[in-house]
């Protein structure tokens, strides 16, 4: 290569790798900007409920939170009864899902042939795949009417229970605060059972071994040994799913009845934060609407706490696990 | 002695009796549902499903709303895909030992699984009031404001597969692209992103499975329309809204075409799902 043809080709070069860090610069401000936006959503989401609720939190302060009076034509809010009905139908979900998910998790880790593992855990997870809508119809034009037909049954032998069995004390209607809850628990089965399922899986095989070899049973080695190496993981999975619970809204506003009687039975309709803005939120105006963005509000605040802890709790095992 | 070994014995028959109880509860559900989706909503498919709209009630079909459904999540798709790709390919790449990536991967984790209502109301309040107030209720719910709610569903879905599937490809491909002396936008664009192309292809059809199915979201933005249209400024039908009207509805001819339209999109979201599981299996094997 001759010197005068030398000179231009490095001014070339010098001139390409400029650009190449221009480039590199604004890509990467592109990419950066993208990531962002993850955080402006929810930003977003917080402020904007916040911002259309503004009317009702300021007339009313903590008046809302605190009263339990819902009645859009004298154009009176309090939350108590969507709170009190959506805290209640998350609890009877994860009281019946937890045990279920947890034995489901132990089966396809521990019991089931290696055969039957995968289709099973696909099967499971199928369900998490289900729109919510069609847990909603199935659940207002089949599990309603089954409910109905079950419930004074519950009324003659769980009702008679001193204590809580005013819990199962009422009318026959099918709809109500246990039937949701029993519909949710089916919905959050396959979340909570499928990272019991995983993070079993990440149990050392010698810690096993180890206490298998001691002459433990296979239940003694996943209660004493599986269940407490993975415990944070484990509760991690089960605020996910009550997360999951909390702002659910197709598959409980069919079947909850939408009342607003907070009542001590179980069997009787209520009403949840999703479902009274669902169901309401297009023919309300005015301070009937900013009460309802007020209540969106809300349940963004406490899935985000529920869901903040679930995060922490399932990080928890991947740093030990050294991830 | 014997009565320690009996009891421990029984407590072990009877625990793992009871999970696989458990998971025949879970199996029974399953059948249970998409039984009752198939059984109603195969009686109840007939050709003018596809080609009457809503207007009709229950002389009529699901067109528009079918119409309005695919508009949507085309839309939410074109509209979360590249963002979410390229937020995922930040996590990834750019940032993933540093403190904003970390925590801008935790928090698309909680976004993953944030109540779908709430991401409506967002959406009500920051396009359809807004375009309400500026166009003096001329235009308020819309396709648009519709699908980018459902954007919002599918997004957190595309950053996290993304970033994860970015991770699979292995450092030395990077390091040979670089030691050409490429740009490392290029290396992103050209190199890395065609290595884990059906992975993130993979994401996005989960995302697709994800917001096809969503209800909550579009009440109060996409609203409903028993009209055929395909403006995204207009009032857009969607199938899921359509399904919750019909139901909500007393009258049995329209649960009928309510659940025809279940039967539908539960096909077509549980294909989704199962055809997403089979690429990213196939993928799993071919990186180890």
């Amino acid at each position: 290569m001759s010197a005068t043809n030398a000179e231009p080709l490095a001014r070339d070069t010098e001139h390409r790798s400029r650009a190449d860090a221009r480039h590199d610069l604004l890509f990467r401000l592109l990419l950066r900007f993208c990531a962002l936006l993850v955080l402006a959503t929810l930003l977003g989401a917080a402020l904007s409920t916040l911002w259309g609720g503004r009317d009702v939190l300021f007339k009313d302060g903590f008046h809302f939170l605190f009263s339990s009076d819902w009645n859009p034509v004298e154009d009176q809010y309090g939350a108590v009864a969507p709170i009190v009905g959506t805290l209640v139908t998350s609890l009877i979900a994860l009281v019946l899902a937890v045990p279920v998910s947890f034995g489901i998790a132990l089966f396809l880790t521990e019991i089931a042939p290696s055969w039957m593992r995968g289709p099973v855990a696909t099967a499971i997870e199928l369900l998490a795949g289900i729109p919510s809508i069609i847990y909603g119809m199935w659940g207002l034009f089949v599990f309603v009417p089954f409910m109905a037909s079950i419930e004074p049954w519950m009324n003659d032998t769980l009702g008679n229970i001193p204590v809580i069995g005013q819990l199962f004390q009422g009318p026959p209607l099918g709809l109500g605060l246990l039937t949701a809850g029993v519909v949710l628990a089916v919905m959050i089965l396959p979340f909570i059972s499928s990272v019991m399922r995983e993070v079993f899986q990440t149990v050392p095989a010698r810690l096993k071994e180890s206490s298998y070899a001691l002459g433990s049973t296979k239940w003694e080695v996943v209660w004493d040994i599986v269940l407490p190496y993975t415990r944070s993981a484990v509760i991690g999975g089960i605020f996910l799913g009550l997360g999951r619970a909390l702002g659910e809204t197709m598959a409980v506003t069919f079947v909850l009845g939408n009342s607003y009687n907070i009542t001590s039975s179980l069997l009787m309709p209520g009403t949840s934060i999703s479902s009274s803005i669902a169901n309401e939120f297009n023919e309300a105006v005015g301070l009937h609407r900013s009460a309802l963005i007020a209540l969106g509000f809300l349940l963004f605040v406490v899935t985000f706490i529920v869901l903040l802890i679930a995060r922490l709790m399932l990080r928890q095992l991947a740093r030990r696990e050294g991830r | 002695m014997s009565a320690v070994y009996a009891r421990r014995r029984i407590t072990n028959v009877i625990a793992l009796t009871l999970s696989g109880v458990a998971t025949l509860i879970g199996l029974v559900f399953l059948v249970w549902i998409l039984w009752i989706t198939a059984e109603n909503g195969f009686s109840a498919l007939k050709l003018s499903l596809f080609t009457k709209i809503t207007a009709y009630a229950d002389e009529g079909g699901l067109s528009n709303a079918i119409v309005g459904s695919l508009i949507m999540d085309l839309m939410a798709l074109l509209i979360c895909a590249p963002i979410g790709i390229l937020a995922g390919t930040y996590l990834a790449e750019y940032a993933n030992s540093s403190k904003l990536g970390a925590s801008i991967r935790f928090l698309n984790d909680i976004l993953l699984s944030a109540p779908s209502i709430v991401l409506g109301l967002f959406v009500y309040v920051i396009i359809v009031l807004p375009i309400s107030n500026m166009t003096n209720g001329s235009i308020s719910f819309s396709g648009f404001a519709g699908s980018v709610a459902l954007a919002l569903i599918g997004l957190p879905v595309i950053v996290r597969t993304t970033d994860e599937m970015l991770q699979l490809v292995p450092g030395t491909l990077r390091e040979a692209a670089l030691s050409l002396g490429i740009p490392q936008w290029k290396l992103t664009l050209q190199v890395l992103m065609r290595a884990a192309f059906s992975g993130i292809l993979t994401g996005v059809l989960l995302a697709l499975a994800r917001l096809a199915g969503e209800t909550a979201p579009l009440l109060f933005t996409a609203f409903g329309n028993n009209f055929m249209t395909v403006h995204p400024l207009d009032k857009m039908a969607s199938m899921p809204v359509t399904i919750y009207q019909y139901t909500n509805d007393p009258n049995p001819a329209l649960h009928a075409i309510a659940w025809a339209g279940a039967l539908l999109i539960t096909l077509f979201v549980l294909a989704l799902s199962l055809l997403t599981r089979i690429m990213f299996s196939r993928k799993k094997v071919s990186y180890e």
